[in-house]
């Protein structure tokens, strides 16, 4: 069951960071949120602006586990048009000239069952996709998918929850390939505030248990709280908070203001800031 | 292809699968909660305390048995086949809702839950469920859409009257379909004391099965009723489906009985060839949703479409799995019927029987009133009337238009 892909994008990456003692900076915004220009503009400036691993959302009508700001970046999206090709052709225009920096895919079941897990796997694969997270498909439904991702190579990344239990827990892990991403609270995306000193418990909890790079994700907004998590964690996760910035940077027809991109990007150094030089003696003190 | 099997009445696998459909569905946050409920109502079927506690609700609270009632005018008027009512109308709450409703907050207080949430579309499942929480002293938050809200105010007010704090969801269509996805999230964001008190026979595991072991009460009274009225089976049971619980409930003790015809009537809404309607199987694929595989309306792409029908309690883009699965074992045909043929049902019932049904059941009505006129004397249709229509009168008036004070 558990994962088969054993070197690839992601497992350097972490490997890399590792040796430089630092967590890596997961980034995420929704795949033509507003627009295809805006939204490919974004995307070639999220590695230099610090995003070491690129989260890219599949929009779905119903995103059950998501709070508002990716409810309103899905339905921005939808109504821009928004395919599984879009996404895919995006991050193969990506590769052309960025080989290093790993791309997961999130989403929910419905649209890649149509698009057939098969051919999905396959196409991910060609585009250079590295991984995808699906927040409705649990271990125990996930082998539909999983089977073909692992003929390509590619990670499914599980989630793990604060109501994970002990019994529950290996059962995720023996899943997990890539990372693990920890679910910081009990909530949908973007809606709390994690609570470190419990979420560092459950990491902690966790490293006993799996040689897997540990992620946090939902609940984290801000630089300070994102080099919190890079104290303990291998990965920080931030969602929301980016996408947030691009709701109040569109006007009624959902057209992107000038300057918001660099604004975004700019909000992206400040994260990476952070998750750099958290575990140095000057960011501990930031 | 029903030959090949021995019973339809075995599923789901351990897992919740009804062959490809249902299963669990849902985020990693729910699994653990969603698993507590299977261990729950798995002790509780093993604990004959909870049976009886349930059975004695069911007869003193909610005034179970419903009736089975010979709808003679209407038989007459179709001139074929007999035809009976199975009257769940009558239950407290006006609907068949309430038959779930006390199985699960039965479930919820041996839990330990303190706060129910729960999705409705006409506010049937919403009235029924702030009924017995307002019975057992539990807080209760209702999502229910916006335009739902507008076209069922009856029953807005009723669940407000009951202590239920009802709050509107003003996403996409406004429907049952956001209701639900709002519910889901209110779960995930108060796991430790939220008990999820879904309505009809979808969801994740163990959901499906949940709530047709409550509602298969219906099915189970009609076969002893009949035996009394005709001394034999029926021939023919009808009900409408929006998620599916009434039919799955008045199916299910039937589903072994291979000479029982079994019809299942969706809403098409302004007619299938339209787009809008609410008919999963007819007009959808299967996909996943809400924590199950099953038919639903969607777009190729894999987008969920939204759902159109007069009635508030079809309005839905899914069903529930095992319905999928009878339909593709065919054991249970799927039918629909428009919004015109159900506004004509509800009008034909209301001056012949001096019943007014909901909207739900008047569209499985109008296909006995196309079946029946060609069969013999002696076929026995049984429709489910699973609920009133008090709460449709404001709608009905408008789509005739007119209004409350106004000519017929």
């Amino acid at each position: 069951m558990s994962a088969s892909v054993t070197e690839s994008r992601l497992t350097r990456r972490f490997e890399k960071l590792k040796e430089q003692d630092r967590a890596a900076l997961v980034t995420f915004i929704t795949a033509n949120d507003p627009n295809p220009e805006f939204f490919r503009e974004l995307l070639e400036g999220m590695p230099t602006a610090g995003a070491d691993i690129i989260e890219l959302g599949m929009p779905f009508s119903d995103p059950m586990a998501d709070g508002p700001s990716i409810q309103l970046s899905s339905q921005r999206a939808l109504k821009a048009g928004v395919s599984i090709d879009d996404v895919l052709g995006a991050v193969k225009d990506m590769r052309e000239w960025e080989m290093d920096t790993p791309v997961i895919l999130m989403g929910y079941y419905n649209p890649i069952y149509r698009y057939g897990p098969a051919e999905f796997a396959q196409a991910a694969a060609t585009a250079g996709v590295d991984g995808v997270i699906i927040v409705d498909l649990p271990p125990e439904e996930a082998e539909e998918l999983n089977q073909h991702l692992r003929e390509h190579n590619l990670h499914m990344i599980f989630l793990a929850a604060p109501t994970t239990d002990k019994t529950r827990l290996p059962r995720v892990l023996d899943h997990a390939s890539g990372f693990v991403y920890y679910v910081a609270v009990k909530g949908v995306t973007g809606t709390k505030s994690a609570d470190m000193t419990e979420v560092g418990a459950r990491i902690a909890e966790m490293r006993q248990q799996t040689d897997l790079p540990l992620g946090v994700g939902f609940g984290i907004r801000t630089a300070a709280q994102a080099a919190e998590v890079a104290r303990f964690a291998d990965a920080a996760v931030v969602g929301s908070a980016i996408v947030d910035i691009i709701a109040d940077g569109v006007d009624e027809d959902c057209r992107p203001e000038a300057g918001l991109s660099t604004r975004v990007l700019d909000f992206v150094k400040d994260l990476s800031n952070g998750v750099r030089t958290a575990r140095s003696v000057d960011g501990a003190e930031a | 292809m029903a030959e090949a099997r021995n019973t339809y009445r075995d599923g789901p696998d351990e897992a919740g699968h009804f062959g490809l459909f249902g299963g669990r569905y849902v985020a990693e946050t729910l699994m653990p909660l969603i698993l507590e409920v299977e261990r729950a109502y798995d002790a509780a079927c093993a604990d004959p305390s909870y049976a009886k506690e349930l059975a004695s609700f069911n007869a003193a609270y909610a005034g179970r048995p419903s009736p089975l009632y010979f709808a003679e005018r209407l038989t007459e008027h179709y001139g074929g086949a007999k035809i009976y009512f199975k009257r769940d109308e009558l239950n407290h709450t006006g609907s068949h809702k309430i038959n779930n409703c006390l199985g699960q907050i039965l479930l919820a207080k041996r839990m330990g839950k303190t706060r129910i949430i729960a999705e409705t579309g006409a506010g049937q499942h919403g009235v029924a469920t702030a009924t017995v929480c307002a019975r057992f002293g539990l807080d209760c938050v209702v999502y229910m859409g916006a335009k739902d809200i507008e076209r069922q105010k009856p029953n807005v007010f009723r669940m407000k009257l009951l202590g239920a704090d009802v709050r509107a969801v003003d996403k996409g269509s406004a429907t049952l379909k956001e209701a639900m996805n709002e519910a889901l999230r209110d779960w995930v964001a108060n796991v430790d004391d939220t008990y999820y008190l879904i309505g009809t026979a979808a969801g994740p595991h163990p959901y499906p099965t949940m709530v047709r072991d409550f509602q298969s009460v219906i099915g189970e009274e009609l076969r002893g009723q009949m035996d009394v009225a005709e001394g034999r089976l029926p021939d023919t049971l009808v009900a409408c489906i929006g998620g599916g619980s009434n039919a799955i409930g008045l199916f299910h003790p039937f589903l072994d009985d291979s000479d029982v015809r079994l019809i299942g009537v969706e809403a098409a809404g302004k007619g299938i060839e339209s787009g809008e309607h609410a008919a999963s199987i007819s007009g959808g694929n299967p996909g996943v949703l809400h924590g199950n595989r099953t038919f639903l309306l969607q777009e190729d792409g894999g987008q969920i479409k939204d759902a159109h029908s007069i009635s508030a309690g079809l309005d839905y883009p899914g069903i529930g799995p095992e319905h999928s699965w009878l339909h593709m074992q065919g054991r249970v045909d799927y039918v629909s019927a428009t919004d015109q043929e159900a506004l004509d049902a509800f009008q034909l019932c209301s001056r012949l029987e001096g019943i007014i049904p909901a909207l739900e059941p008047s569209h499985a009505l109008s296909y006995v009133g196309k079946i029946a006129p060609e069969l013999p004397a002696d076929h026995l249709i049984v429709m489910n009337l699973c609920g009133r229509g008090d709460k449709d009168v404001f709608t009905v008036a408008d789509a005739l238009g007119t209004e409350m004070g106004g000519a017929l």
